[in-house]
């Protein structure tokens, strides 16, 4: 019996020494910016694919086991994982990732949210109350979360306080760099206009200076009705745009249909890492969205 | 911030320096000189720092309001009219800003059944409470109330008030969970649906098909709930395992009248599952129902004795790529097997019963789902002495078939078409439905 407890208390004080802290990313954007931060000194766990709408994820079983064991959600916030994250922290029984808990890291927290809607109104489609959460396609936001998530970080496990802070600093170094080589290489997008398939790039156009004539959703999260297409077709005609833009988990009829009888480029962008297979890590995701938001200008 | 905290650092410095040299002089005269300058070059930098600070507050006030009227252009320039300017982040004004998320269902349906639902049931089994066949002619489902909030930091709470269509309220759920015990506990307390099978623990207004399937309607009254705790542990390990122990007063079928002292039924169950690829998932049950009953009345009827109830459940879920948008399917089966002891209008009983049912919905382009579900219960034998009564089901296996056709205009609003095929008693019979299902307000997300 003694022995049982000798080994039980060696058990668990020998635990957190060793145990490295565990992430739940939900998607994969901040998947990758926590290995930017934090390299292999966490144990990382992404909940979602960038081929997946991470407005339409479910509360499956596999997330409550990993959110069971992390010490630290990584998460948009804003309310775009409402549908599922709820269900999914009330049923883990794990106190450090409740809503509020120091374990509970929401990106939406360190950036502005733009479009934060005065009205609130389910007529108006799948709106966010807290403002639009895509806010990942902006790099500069990635710039500001990182510096949120790598203080988080070290709050956390602080024995690795100085190697997180000093990834933070390394990383924002070449972050840096690379805005302002993909602002010198997207400069040619500026004011071009475009259509979407969804209302989802608002901070990537804000950004890069793009200008949304018209989305493929009478209402955000609403599919086309063929009458909604030729009337986009009708406003398409009286003001051109130069391609037509969508998530690489959206249904890819809607923009395909559009770009065949606009005579436009259809273009499907990665929106988080692992969208296309170019999109490795988050340099790759900007490198891949401006080189093909820019190949689709060219011809 | 480096440079504020400098110049301090620096006057003291200096300040020590002068100090001693003003020591080893020992003249106090000269002492109170130099301790009149140090006071003045403390105050001096004093009022500097301050100027400084406040010229720089009132830097980042304009550098901030530029900010704000930048981002206020950006927003601008690229939404349309319903986009406010940077709202500041005021503090809530009100003590309703503490409201709970309020949220409502409504159902609603319109039948055609070529029997008249009222004198049908199901062969060999006593009628259940809540047991309901397809409707004729328009009909108001049940509306729910939910009401959930935090309730402070330990625990959460919610209550589902179904108002039926005769007007009546009925408490659905009303219970308190806790959000912060340690090591995977959960413990919730109240009334609330149990957590055995699949479908039980599911609000109806969640569930694929419109009505439930026969074992659930024949068993467990439709759906199990009653007054109790439940005690449920998550295992740490990268497969979902989850075991769950629940206690129960005993008022609700197939319990009755809260036998042995308020303590009438209780059950134990274990839940797994996980991903299988990216594209699929998969959740199984099994569960255990021990349930007594103290003169339950069922149609005039009374039963008093136990109930053991077994449940074994699986549920697979199917999206290309895990991105269920476009096309998805969603397949589940459960199988209940029931035996039953005691005294039923005081004759002896003992019977073994059992059904199943197996169905699936396939979401073949956004917004629009077909399924099919079959589902039997069988009776099995009873005594001689049962022969002729509503447990007596005279060789007949009740059975239905059922087909479905879902249009959503959005994931609040469900519209379905449901065609049955009902042989639930011997004479058998067919029965359409038109059922809308609808949530409004902040509604919570959704179990797997």
């Amino acid at each position: 019996m003694r022995t049982v407890i000798i080994m039980l208390a060696a058990l668990l004080y020998a635990l957190p020494a060793h145990a490295a802290l565990k992430v739940f990313a939900c998607e994969p954007e901040w998947g990758a910016l926590a290995t930017e931060l934090a390299g292999d000194r966490v144990e990382l766990y992404v909940a979602t694919t960038g081929r997946q709408d991470p407005h339409q994820i479910q509360a499956r079983p596999s997330l409550i086991a990993k959110a069971r064991q992390a010490d630290l959600l990584v998460c948009t916030g804003a309310e775009l994982e409402i549908g599922w994250l709820p269900m999914v922290q009330r049923q883990a029984g794990n106190p450090r990732i409740q809503p509020g808990a120091p374990g509970d890291f929401q990106a939406a927290s360190a950036v502005r949210l733009l479009e934060i809607p005065t009205v609130l109104d389910r007529a108006n489609g799948d709106v966010h109350a807290s403002g639009n959460p895509h806010f990942q396609t902006d790099p500069r936001n990635i710039g500001l979360v990182a510096a949120a998530l790598a203080q988080k970080l070290a709050a956390l496990d602080a024995p690795n306080g100085a190697f997180y802070a000093a990834r933070a600093r390394d990383f924002a170094t070449r972050w840096n760099a690379a805005i302002a080589r993909w602002a010198g290489a997207a400069a040619a997008l500026k004011d071009q206009p475009v259509a979407v398939s969804h209302h989802s790039w608002t901070y990537l156009f804000t950004w890069l200076g793009l200008r949304e004539v018209i989305a493929l959703e009478p209402k955000p999260g609403v599919p086309p009705s063929s009458g909604y297409l030729a009337q986009v077709l009708a406003t398409v005609a009286a003001q051109p745009v130069k391609m037509v833009i969508r998530a690489a988990y959206e249904d890819p009829k809607p923009s395909e249909f559009l770009a065949e009888r606009a005579r436009i480029p259809a273009v499907e962008l990665p929106f988080t890492v692992g969208g296309t297979d170019e999109a490795i890590d988050l340099f790759a995701l900007f490198d891949d969205t401006i080189a093909r938001l820019t190949k689709a200008l060219a011809p | 911030m480096t440079r504020r905290t400098f110049v301090p650092a620096a006057v003291l410095a200096a300040g020590s320096c002068l100090f001693l040299s003003a020591a080893s002089a020992a003249e106090s005269a000269e002492y109170a000189d130099i301790k009149r300058q140090i006071a003045a070059l403390k105050s001096d930098y004093e009022g500097r720092i301050a100027t400084l600070e406040q010229r720089l507050a009132a830097a980042e006030r304009t550098a901030r309001a530029a900010e704000a009227k930048a981002a206020a252009a950006e927003a601008g320039a690229t939404q349309a009219a319903v986009v406010a300017p940077l709202p500041a982040p005021a503090p809530a004004a009100s003590a309703s800003a503490f409201n709970p998320a309020i949220s409502g269902v409504l159902m609603g349906t319109l039948g055609a059944n070529t029997r008249n639902p009222d004198t049908q049931h199901i062969s060999g089994f006593a009628p259940a409470p809540g047991t309901e066949f397809a409707p004729r002619g328009f009909s108001l489902g049940e509306s729910e109330l939910v009401f959930a909030a935090s309730i402070d930091q330990t625990l959460t709470g919610q209550l589902v008030l179904a108002v039926a269509p005769d007007d009546t309220i009925a408490v659905e759920e009303a219970y308190v969970q806790s959000s912060s015990l340690p090591w995977g506990f959960t413990v919730k307390a109240g009334r609330f649906f149990s957590g055995i099978g699949y479908l039980n623990e599911k609000h109806a207004h969640a569930w694929d098909f419109v009505d439930a399937p026969l074992p659930y309607v024949a068993l467990l009254g439709t759906q199990f709930g009653d007054d109790g705790v439940q005690l449920r542990w998550v295992a740490p390990t990268d497969t979902f395992l989850e075991f769950g122990a629940e206690a129960f007063r005993g008022d609700a079928f197939p319990a009755g009248n809260g036998p042995n002292h308020g303590l009438g039924a209780g059950s134990v169950f274990v839940h797994t599952g996980g991903d299988i690829g990216e594209s699929a998932s998969w959740l199984a049950g099994l569960s255990y129902l021990q349930t007594r009953a103290s003169d339950r009345e069922t149609d005039g009827d009374l039963f008093s004795g136990r109930d053991h109830l077994a449940i074994a459940s699986l549920v697979y879920k199917w999206a290309p790529l895990g991105n269920p948008t476009v096309s998805n399917l969603v397949l589940n089966g459960e199988y209940l097997y029931d035996r039953n002891e005691g005294r039923f209008d005081g004759l002896p009983l003992r019977a073994t019963r059992d059904g199943w049912y197996l169905q699936g919905v396939y979401q073949f382009m956004p917004r629009w789902r077909v399924g099919f579900r079959h589902d039997e219960v069988d009776a099995g034998d009873v005594p001689a002495s049962f022969a002729g009564t509503v447990l007596d089901a005279a060789g007949h296996t009740p059975r239905r078939d059922t087909a479905l056709l879902e249009f959503d205009t959005s994931e609040f609003a469900r519209w379905r078409l449901q065609y049955t095929h009902d042989d639930s008693d011997a004479r058998g019979g067919d029965a359409v439905q038109l059922n809308y299902n609808v949530t409004f307000g902040p509604h919570g997300a959704h179990r797997f």
